[in-house]
């Protein structure tokens, strides 16, 4: 049977009107050659053959269950309670969309809500939407988000060296062709504070990261006087943060806050070939009619019961069509729902005990690693779970030396982002590594140092 | 029952606007309110904001769509109608009293001439809802 929906004469009168005689005529502008190449595919091979072949290719991958990692720069290897696979591989939940007719999906709703809801409690915001892609799509939704709020009438946006490189490169994608004005990356990194006189009557925002890029926690005196600053000319205060971070220091709300935002993959998501990532996005109640997405809400039906709708997607294209602010039509519904298992699971002592052991053994990797010869810490700023060591060698050389040597994953490379950090290796140390992983890691690169 | 208050001329795009003195003030019809159904938020402009005849000044969304506002006649705006912030249903409760949008200073008076009255906009409506609505 075919699914084809067109007739013969419906594809002649489609041809006719764009004035083409066949589909053939379509592809002229292909090269001939490249019509119809030859692939060279080689010859069919059975079932198990071809599972046993793509065994050993997968068999040269370097995975986290054997290969001690010290890489974060923007994704994390949390610990991820065996609940939240069980929980989100319920046929039930195990589908990334909401349904057309949301209200009839009860349970889905409801796990937004209780999402949304810890969202809130762990940012202090007062409204948390059902999510975005990733933490830099989400990041760019609060700068579009602030430059609705003033209408379009103030034009640039402030941005600090210490966010994520791909976050700041995300924002320019989104934004281009706006005409907004990004300023503030030339500050150089460790100066939220100074961006405070950049701020002025055009700016619709000021873009920080906490923990910043590097791992540094920021002064929460500095981030308090930069929101004021923000206010004070009338800009929002955005925010982007580390959840993980967020159980143990004050959430972002407590200095000013006025949009939160980040990378919720560290929240029961793993690390899973760069994806499926969760944008989460909260901010204050009198921004919500220019907030990208979706919101659920809680309610009662026409019997007093509990129950859940779609309260409010006034940003979405399928109410505002084309003034419609944002390209956000739905959420990351499955990894929202990690999250919220992942937080329960948890609960608030859990969460800060996770962000507590990252604290003690980051710094316990840093005072070891500072200590060996040619090494050092970039500055004494205290950090959370990240920090930067300058080294005596290019990261690269010794990052080839840690995988092939000692099958360790090494630290970020901050060189390719920031020149001025040559030879300086971003190191992540999360509840994940153990004692021995960052023993060891002293002792591989103590080695490297008599080879040389 | 739809209303077409005598006292104000309209747009067909179903804005009203009425004068008082040099001032004027604007809002949305009645046939327009039955057929957003219920309002849940109005996007105002700021106070001190100018806007030519025809441009959109606000923002009216409910529960089926957001609807682009236009202005009735070129002006700048003195006051916004603050209680729809938190009681939007005023604009389908008293479209023609307590749910008015905007307070405006029209830069071009002439302008008003050129709007529908009441019956104009009455007749426009009616073809406009055999046709289907918009």
């Amino acid at each position: 049977m075919s699914y084809i929906p067109n007739t013969d004469a419906d594809r002649a009168a489609m041809l006719k009107a764009i004035g083409v005689g066949s589909i053939a005529d379509l592809f002229q502008d292909v090269p001939e050659a490249l019509r119809y190449p030859q692939l060279n595919l080689p010859s069919p091979v059975s079932e198990p053959e071809i599972l046993r072949e793509l065994r050993e290719i997968s068999e040269y991958n370097v995975d986290l269950e054997h290969a001690p990692c010290f890489l974060g720069a923007g994704a994390y290897r949390h610990f991820v309670p065996t609940v939240v696979g069980h929980l989100i591989g319920r046929s039930e939940f195990y589908t990334a969309y909401t349904p057309y007719q949301p209200e009839i999906s009860q349970g889905t709703l409801q796990t937004i809500f209780e999402y949304q809801s810890m969202i809130c409690a762990l940012t202090g915001m007062d409204v948390a939407n059902a999510s975005h892609y990733d933490g830099a799509t989400s990041l760019a939704e609060a700068v579009v988000m602030a430059v609705n709020v003033a209408r379009g009438k103030r034009r640039k946006i402030v941005v600090s060296a210490d966010v994520h490189p791909e976050y700041r490169g995300v924002i320019r994608t989104y934004t281009q062709g706006m005409k907004l004005t990004v300023v503030g990356e030339d500050r150089g990194t460790g100066a939220a504070s100074a961006l405070a006189g950049i701020v002025d009557a055009d700016t619709a925002c000021v873009v920080v990261q906490n923990p910043s890029f590097l791992g540094y926690l920021e002064e929460p005196t500095g981030l308090r006087a930069l929101a004021n600053a923000a206010h004070a000319a009338g800009a929002l205060f955005v925010v982007s943060a580390d959840p993980i971070s967020l159980g143990l220091f004050a959430p972002p709300a407590d200095y000013g806050a006025d949009i939160v935002c980040g990378e919720g993959q560290a929240l029961g998501g793993g690390l899973n070939f760069g994806g499926p990532y969760l944008g989460y996005f909260a901010c204050k109640q009198q921004y919500v009619h220019k907030m990208a997405g979706r919101l659920v809400g809680q309610t009662v039906d026409r019997h007093g019961e509990r129950g859940f709708v779609l309260t409010l997607s006034a940003r979405e294209q399928h109410i505002r069509r084309e003034k419609a602010t944002s390209n956000i039509c739905s959420n990351e519904a499955l990894m929202a729902l990690a999250a919220a298992v992942y937080l329960t699971a948890m609960g608030k002592t859990g969460l800060r005990k996770v962000a507590e052991l990252c604290y003690h053994k980051a710094h316990y990797a840093a005072s070891r690693l500072s200590a060996l010869p040619g090494y050092g810490l970039l500055s004494e700023r205290p950090f959370f779970k990240e920090f930067p060591l300058r080294c005596p060698k290019p990261v690269e050389e010794i990052n080839d030396y840690l995988l092939n040597e000692w099958g360790i994953i090494g630290g970020y490379n901050l060189g390719q982002d920031y020149p001025a950090l040559a030879k300086t290796m971003l190191v992540c140390v999360t509840e994940m590594n153990t004692k021995e992983e960052i023993d060891t890691l002293v002792e591989a690169l103590g080695s490297m140092e008599e080879k040389a | 029952m739809v209303e077409y208050a005598k006292d104000r001329r309209y747009l067909p795009t179903h804005e009203w606007v009425k004068l008082e003195g040099d001032e004027a003030i604007a809002g949305i019809s009645d046939y327009a309110q039955h057929e957003l159904s219920d309002v849940v938020y109005v996007e105002l402009p700021e106070v001190g904001d100018t806007f030519a005849q025809s441009e959109t000044f606000a923002t009216v969304e409910s529960v089926k769509a957001a609807s682009d506002v236009y202005m009735p006649m070129s002006g700048e705006i003195l006051a916004v109608n603050e209680e729809l912030e938190d009681s939007p249903q005023l604009v389908n409760e008293d479209p023609f009293g307590r749910g008015w949008f905007i307070r405006f200073r029209p830069s071009k008076p002439e302008e008003y001439e050129s709007l529908m009255d009441a019956e104009a906009y009455q007749k426009h409506c009616q073809e406009e809802a055999e046709k289907g609505g918009h």
